[in-house]
């Protein structure tokens, strides 16, 4: 008989041995450092972009009261957003997008389960919503406007047209390239159609269907812009309203101020999913490397 | 360790019956002109308790044989018998759910069976314990290496309180040291349980390790061309002489059967 024989002690401190050995120590930096590291980039963005800005008012192409300089739409700015009749302008846009993106999310979700699951529906409608994508949201609203006449339901309307296929696609997209493997790993363990579905792939479209999200926001975000802009409703200032009266007023100051806010609204929303999208990532070991 | 399963004195096994019969199997991949003859008429059996290892050069359709036996695809002749027994497969892959932690992937297993959250929670646990990853539970499977992940893995397959494991090439991936390790482990479990087991390798040297019997698969199409017992006293060395001379035989066979392709 052998000598070496291993008894099951010495066993499992040689396996213990090998993983620690295998499992060489992640760590990732501090909270500061980390912000850090995002923040900085910005700045430097937001500096050259305002050094370009001012370059292009000094250089003259435009008279000063038709294209305004950082120096004098910063201060009305400040102004409006010290006034309370901005932030509810603000408010009622929020609302409109909030909702307007809920309800997208519940179409698109409803729309991508049933057209992923059921062949019928994606031979009929698989490719209509991909093309629905490519319509531009503006297209819809004459059309809108004849429905529900001059009203948010209008807005809303398009605000969904523009998100839900992008939601919906990102949901079908996920169970189309559900890994093969994890869908057999799935039916051995006893899963089976709906359960299937449920537990295995579900959770493994989640990436994509965050993409989505991430997509339907940017388009319900341009739709709710273009249909404040159409779709003028009394006695409820909104930010495309604001637009809308900045420029009838020759008001470049004002129109560049709320330009800005609605740049930062969509760029600070997109933020919030990149970083669901990054958290995911991490605890699902996606991670890119970083070079 | 107390082994957390039930009794293995079901009604569901007979005794003397093997526990997967295949009578006259065959798989054509695709249909007519290109269909491909990837498995032809092959018979084989593994007994209860009895552990089988496959054999054969890559492509020669062993992943197909697993597969049908664990029912992800259809045979396209003949008949495969499992007699109602519970089968679990470990992949070449751990094929574990990123989405769940460790010890959450052990109590998928378990969840199909309808058993209650707690008891899932606390088997998980034994299970992962078997494996020597007791502490591991609370991790994310990427936080693991491979050996850890190939581990949780069976560990899993294990929660399944299957009757039948197959294995495809489970090791294929592991440095040596570990797949010896992880030999012994098996060795062991399949041993407590009572498992019967079908072992899919293409390392000779695996397959005398550890089979009561390695059948010897041909390529193209795969066919069931010998049957070599080993009766080798366990526990076995994958560098011990006996093991080498008849590695040494049964690698010699495998030549002879890849130079047919050649000629
Ligand atoms: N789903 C499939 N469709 C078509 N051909 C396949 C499929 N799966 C396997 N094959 C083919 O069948 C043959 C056997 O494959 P496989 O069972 O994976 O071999 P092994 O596991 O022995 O390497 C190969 O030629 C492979 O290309
Ligand atoms: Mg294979």
């Amino acid at each position: 008989m052998a000598v070496d024989q291993a008894t099951p002690d010495t066993h499992a401190r040689q396996l213990a041995g090998l993983d620690a050995l295998e499992l060489g120590g992640g760590t990732r930096g501090g909270l500061a450092p980390r912000i850090w590291g995002r923040v900085w980039p910005m700045v430097l963005a937001v500096g050259m972009v305002v050094a370009i800005w001012q370059a292009v008012v000094w250089a003259g192409f435009w008279p000063d009261y038709v294209f305004a300089g950082p120096a004098e739409v910063v201060p009305v700015l400040g102004d409006r957003l010290t006034s309370g009749e901005y932030w509810e302008a603000i408010g009622v846009t929020m609302r409109r997008a909030v909702t307007g993106f809920a309800v997208s999310v519940l179409v698109g979700l409803v729309l991508g389960a049933l057209v992923s699951r059921i062949r019928v529906l994606r031979a009929a409608f698989g490719s209509l919503i991909t093309g629905l994508q490519t319509m531009p949201s503006i297209a819809w609203f004459p059309l809108a406007i004849l429905l529900f006449g001059l009203t948010e339901s209008a807005i809303t309307f398009v605000v969904i047209l523009g998100a839900a296929p992008s939601i919906a696609n990102g949901l079908i997209g996920g169970v189309d390239y559900t890994p093969p493997i994890l869908l057999r790993a799935g039916h051995v363990l006893g899963f089976r159609r709906l359960q299937l579905y449920r537990h295995v792939i579900l959770p493994a479209s989640l990436p994509s269907f965050l993409a989505g999200l991430k997509q339907g926001w940017a388009f319900a975000w341009r739709s709710l812009m273009a249909g404040e802009l159409v779709v003028i409703i009394a006695h409820q200032s909104s930010l495309g309203e604001r637009l809308y009266y900045d420029r009838e007023l020759a008001d470049s100051a004002g129109l560049l101020a709320t330009m800005i806010v609605i740049l930062i609204i969509g760029i600070g929303v997109d933020l919030l999913f990149e970083t669901a999208d990054n958290s995911l990532r991490r605890r699902w070991g996606l991670q890119q490397v970083r070079n | 360790m107390t082994a957390p399963l039930r009794e293995r004195t079901d009604s569901r096994i007979q005794g003397g019956e093997p526990a997967v019969r295949l009578d006259g199997v065959s798989k054509i991949y695709g249909q007519g002109k290109n269909g491909l003859l990837a498995l032809d008429n092959v018979s084989l059996s593994v007994g209860q308790g009895e552990f089988v290892c496959m054999l054969g050069a890559s492509g020669c359709g062993k992943s197909t044989l697993l597969s049908l036996v664990a029912g992800l695809d259809s045979p396209t002749a003949g008949r495969i018998g499992t007699e109602g027994r519970r089968i679990a497969m470990m992949f070449q892959e751990p094929a574990l759910f990123p989405w769940l932690t460790v010890s959450a992937n052990v109590e998928m297993a378990m969840r199909v069976q309808g058993v209650a959250k707690r008891e899932r929670q606390t088997r998980a646990a034994e299970f992962l314990e078997i494996v020597h990853l007791g502490g591991f539970g609370d991790k994310r499977p990427h936080e693991l290496s491979g050996g850890m992940r190939q581990r949780v893995s069976l560990a899993r397959a294990l929660a399944q309180d299957a009757d039948v494991l197959l294995m495809d090439e489970p090791f294929g991936a592991l440095d040596a040291m570990t797949r010896d390790l992880l030999h012994d482990e098996l060795e062991r479990i399949w041993r407590e349980r009572g498992l019967s087991v079908l072992f899919v390798t293409h390392n000779v040297r695996e397959a005398v390790r550890l089979g009561d019997r390695v059948v010897l698969l041909s390529s193209r199409p795969g066919r069931v061309v010998e049957d070599f017992p080993v009766t080798l006293d366990r526990p076995r060395h994958t560098d011990s002489a006996e093991v080498a001379k008849i590695a040494g035989a049964i690698t010699g066979r495998l030549r002879e059967e890849v130079m047919r392709h050649g000629s």
